[in-house]
């Protein structure tokens, strides 16, 4: 008896986790603009439902029963002013009922007003950038599945191609409104359970605000087409009580002045190279590749390019710089001085590139400041 | 004199490749671009086979992510310019001066200048294939600044056949108009049109309106590459968002332009096989009309999460709610028409009746996407890619092959094989749901479009859709055999082909002669 209600138990758990695996429908979400959403979705969807029903029941009727070999004598009826103007009307009034709190959702969703957090999101090819306004907090979060599980070399984890190394923390129960611009192509914000989708456009400043009271954790993706990576930059949304978020904003800014005083010490040749490798794979590999020849008419080499071979400035240049009208980003924000100094030692001795020249933090630093 | 008279009066088509090449005749012309649409139908379905088999399991297995996205683009391409409105384009060559009484197309050197583009246009569009830096990978939609200053070298290459392709539709329209308004046999008048030559006239209307628009964007993505202008480029001062409204006012009309003729097609082969006058034709020309005014005014639907003001999200919500009504007033038409009716079900038959129900799934979603607050939560999903195939594969697709079964007999004197033309619908209908249906779900459940690789929850649909799509794709090897089979040793077909037809095409023998109506029929 014991067993069998045990085995049951089992059998219920198994089929909740197939039925993870088998969503046929919107997510409810976490905010009240999601759950309105999810609701007008069910609406429209059973409207559909029942004219569906009605029309293809009519027309199924007619196949089952006017049909010649039944000995169905064709009838001679070929209009009908009255039926004609009621499935006009009709489809009119049910459209109206639907606009009507469509309009409602739409105009609450575009309130952008009395935000206690401002985060400007930045879409980069391929990842995201978040800066909290006012709060001196600027960091990048990019894919952290490893490429082993993508080529499928090792067992894809829980979380495969929806995780990312620096999720965007944000604290619960209040409004926080996101400023998404893009620094290359069009890309697109989007997190299901907070039924935010936004367009990420260069040149200009879209809005859009959520608020989430239950803590957790949320995962979404990139939604619009922005090149070869476009499905492999995901977001992860974090949502802490308060006092997280707090402890979290001291523990960041922690971190970053951490990271300023290790630009100070020495650092020698085969350690740049240790940290370069681990950045060259985060942030240069999806183009450079990691036999460092890119792909030939499209991403350049760096193995025995005059650039990785010739002069330190315009290396150093570039890869702080970027290269405008290319896909060659500005990376001088999204790196710490250590690993943009690591990255290009890397660069110059790595693949037979044996410039021997070592980039040193301090140098990097120098170049930094100015523009901070 | 004499002699050269008496000799057009017997002419008959010339032989060998020539008769191809330098054909002025509309049925000649017709078969080429049927034939021309066939074959790009089967390349963009190997695209489609290549993408749904990299999206078998989550991973990469078979491609790289870029190569994926010069599939996607390709894909979409082909079937658009080079499947889809060519086929249609063939039939109206084939139908359109059978069904008004008239000898020929209005203008039949332009005719053969139409057709003769597209091969060219389309063999440098597939040649980029092997470019350096590769086919365009930046979607069908081509969305700026991704195809101008990020895009690959031979993006410039796909501007010049777009060009071409544009060249071609523009110079088909002008040409179906031009007969249909001035070649018309004494007696019919306009509405005696029958629906498919009335839906090809207005689509015609809607090709000259908007392919020089697309002229007109991929024009100015070349000056951004190119010529140092910045319409689209934010860091010049241009707009990428100008970009999304002049290709979507090209763009959503041209989904139209894709799906009118197909109505026309349905109107003619229902009443046939139902034995019963089609319901409502005045009101059924009124639906098409106001289904393509209103494709002018709904093409930023397609923007809603661009971030436009919200009385432009409203007003577009609105205008898109509206195509409901006339595009339901089509289907209630067809239902109408079918019922009380004495039907029966030939492979025509079938596909058309298959469309009714599919294309109107395919107008649900629709009309789901149009609410403007939910469609930020399918916007760019695969609940997207399941609206538009539904309305383009069992929509488009299965009413140019019913067109193609409904029509082949006149064509060609003789009768498909009727057991395998079944064969091949049931098949397509089952492999096209199995195919398209579970994506409804990853879309909802969250799954973005045009990514080479997805996260663990999407698996099992993304399986089941793959094993759909080929099931789809390789049925469609038993339509090209019928066909051939047909051609070569069909039964011989009467003048009348079908027990219930109706109209001027099937007052000639079968197969058509090559010149028909060389005296104006009579129209009571």
């Amino acid at each position: 008896m014991f067993k069998a209600k045990l085995s049951c138990t089992g059998l219920l758990l198994l089929a909740g986790n197939v039925a993870a695996d088998w969503e046929v429908n919107l997510t409810r979400g976490v905010t009240e603009i999601s759950r309105e959403i999810y609701d007008l979705h069910m609406i429209i969807f059973w409207i559909c439902v029942v004219i569906g029903l009605a029309v293809f029941g009519v027309m199924l009727w007619s196949v089952i029963h006017h049909r010649k070999s039944r000995g169905a004598k064709a009838h001679n009826f070929h209009e009908n002013l009255f039926v004609e103007i009621t499935w006009t009307v009709i489809p009119f009034v049910i459209l109206i009922a639907m606009a009507v709190p469509a309009t409602a959702t739409l105009i609450k969703m575009y309130d952008n007003t009395e935000a206690e957090l401002d985060i400007q999101i930045t879409g980069y090819q391929w990842k995201w950038r978040y800066q909290y306004i006012g709060k001196e907090i600027d960091f990048f979060s990019s894919l952290s599945t490893p490429r082993d599980q993508i080529n499928n070399e090792a067992v894809k984890g829980e979380h495969y191609l929806l995780e990312v190394d620096n999720p965007l923390v944000i604290p619960a129960g209040k409004k926080v409104r996101f400023l998404l611009t893009a620094n290359d192509v069009i890309h697109s914000w989007w997190v299901p359970e907070l039924a935010v989708k936004k367009d990420a456009i260069p040149g200009f400043i879209n809005e859009a605000w959520t608020v989430v009271d239950k803590p957790g954790v949320y995962r979404g993706q990139c939604a619009e087409l922005c090149g070869k990576d476009h499905g492999f930059m995901p977001i992860v949304v974090e949502v802490k009580p308060e006092a997280e978020f707090d402890a979290w904003l001291a523990e960041v800014k922690q971190a970053e002045q951490e990271k300023t005083a290790q630009a100070e010490k020495s650092w020698s040749l085969a350690d740049l190279m240790v940290v370069g490798e681990e950045v060259y794979n985060k942030a240069c590999l999806a183009c450079h590749q990691a036999n460092g020849e890119g792909i030939p008419g499209v991403f350049p080499g760096l193995k025995n390019s005059p650039i990785a071979l010739g002069d330190q400035s315009a290396h150093i240049d570039i890869v702080l710089n970027g290269k405008q009208g290319t896909a060659m980003q500005a990376f001088r924000d999204q790196f710490s001085a250590v690993e943009l100094a690591a990255v290009i030692t890397y660069e110059r001795n790595a693949w037979g590139n044996k410039t021997g020249d070592i980039v040193s933090p301090a140098q990097i630093s120098e170049l930094k400041e100015p523009a901070q | 004199m004499n002699t050269s008279v008496a000799a057009t009066h017997h002419h008959g088509p010339a032989s060998g490749i020539g008769r191809w090449l330098f054909t002025t005749n509309h049925k000649d012309i017709g078969t080429l671009y049927l034939w021309f649409s066939f074959i790009m139908f089967l390349t963009g379905g190997c695209m489609a086979l290549l993408i749904r088999a990299e999206l078998f399991q989550p991973g990469l297995q078979l491609v790289q992510p870029d190569f994926f996205n010069q599939m996607t683009t390709m894909h979409g391409l082909i079937m658009v310019f080079g499947a889809v409105m060519p086929a249609f384009v063939g039939l109206a060559n084939w139908m359109v001066p059978m069904m008004v009484g008239a000898p020929d197309m209005a203008l039949p050197r332009m005719n053969n200048w139409s057709f003769w583009i597209l091969p060219f246009a389309f063999s440098m569009m597939l040649l980029t294939l092997f470019m350096e830096g590769g086919a365009p990978n930046f979607g069908w939609t081509f969305y700026a600044p991704l195809s101008t200053t990020y895009a690959p070298p031979s993006v410039t290459y796909f501007i010049f056949a777009v060009h071409m392709m544009g060249i071609s539709s523009i110079m088909g329209a002008i040409n179906i108009i031009a007969t249909i308004l001035n070649l018309r046999a004494p007696g019919m008048t306009m509405m005696k049109l029958p629906l498919f030559v009335w839906t090809w006239l207005i689509t015609a209307f809607l090709l000259i309106a908007v392919m020089p628009v697309l002229a007109g964007v991929v024009t100015m993505m070349l000056m951004d590459i190119h010529f140092g202008t910045s319409f689209f480029d934010a860091a010049g001062g241009g707009d990428p968002v100008l970009f999304q409204h002049v290709f979507w006012f090209f763009g959503h009309p041209e989904v139209y332009i894709m799906i009118l003729p197909a109505f026309g097609i349905v109107s003619e082969i229902i009443p046939t096989f139902a034995r019963k006058r089609l319901f409502g034709y005045a009101s059924m020309v009124y639906a098409t009309a106001s289904i393509a005014l209103l494709s002018f005014i709904v093409w930023a639907h397609h923007m809603f999460t661009v971030g436009l003001p919200l009385a432009g999200e409203l007003f577009f919500m609105f205008a898109t709610m509206l195509i409901a009504i006339p595009t339901g007033v089509k289907v209630f038409n067809w239902v109408a028409t079918m019922f009380r009716g004495s039907m029966t079900f030939e492979t025509p038959m079938l596909f058309a009746l298959a469309f009714v129900v599919l294309f109107t799934i395919g107008g649900f979603s629709g009309l789901m996407l149009a609410i403007a607050p939910v469609d930020f939560q399918y916007h760019d999903t695969y609940f997207v890619v399941a609206h538009f195939h539904y309305v383009l594969v069992p929509g488009a697709v299965f009413a140019i092959m019913a067109a193609a079964y409904y029509w082949l007999p006149k064509w060609c004197g003789r009768y498909y094989n009727e057991t395998m033309g079944k064969v091949h619908f049931w098949c397509s209908f089952i492999g096209v749901n199995i195919t398209f249906f579970p994506m409804h779900f990853i879309g909802l459940a969250g799954m973005p479009r045009r990514i080479p690789d997805y996260a663990l929850q999407f698996a099992d649909f993304n399986a089941i859709a793959t094993v759909g799509a080929f099931i789809f794709g390789f049925s469609q090897l038993i339509f090209l055999y019928n066909v051939i089979s047909c051609i070569r040793k069909g039964k011989p077909a009467d003048d009348r082909v079908w027990e219930g037809s109706h109209g001027l095409e099937w007052t000639l023998p079968s197969p058509a002669p090559y010149h028909s109506f060389s005296e104006p029929p009579q129209v009571k």
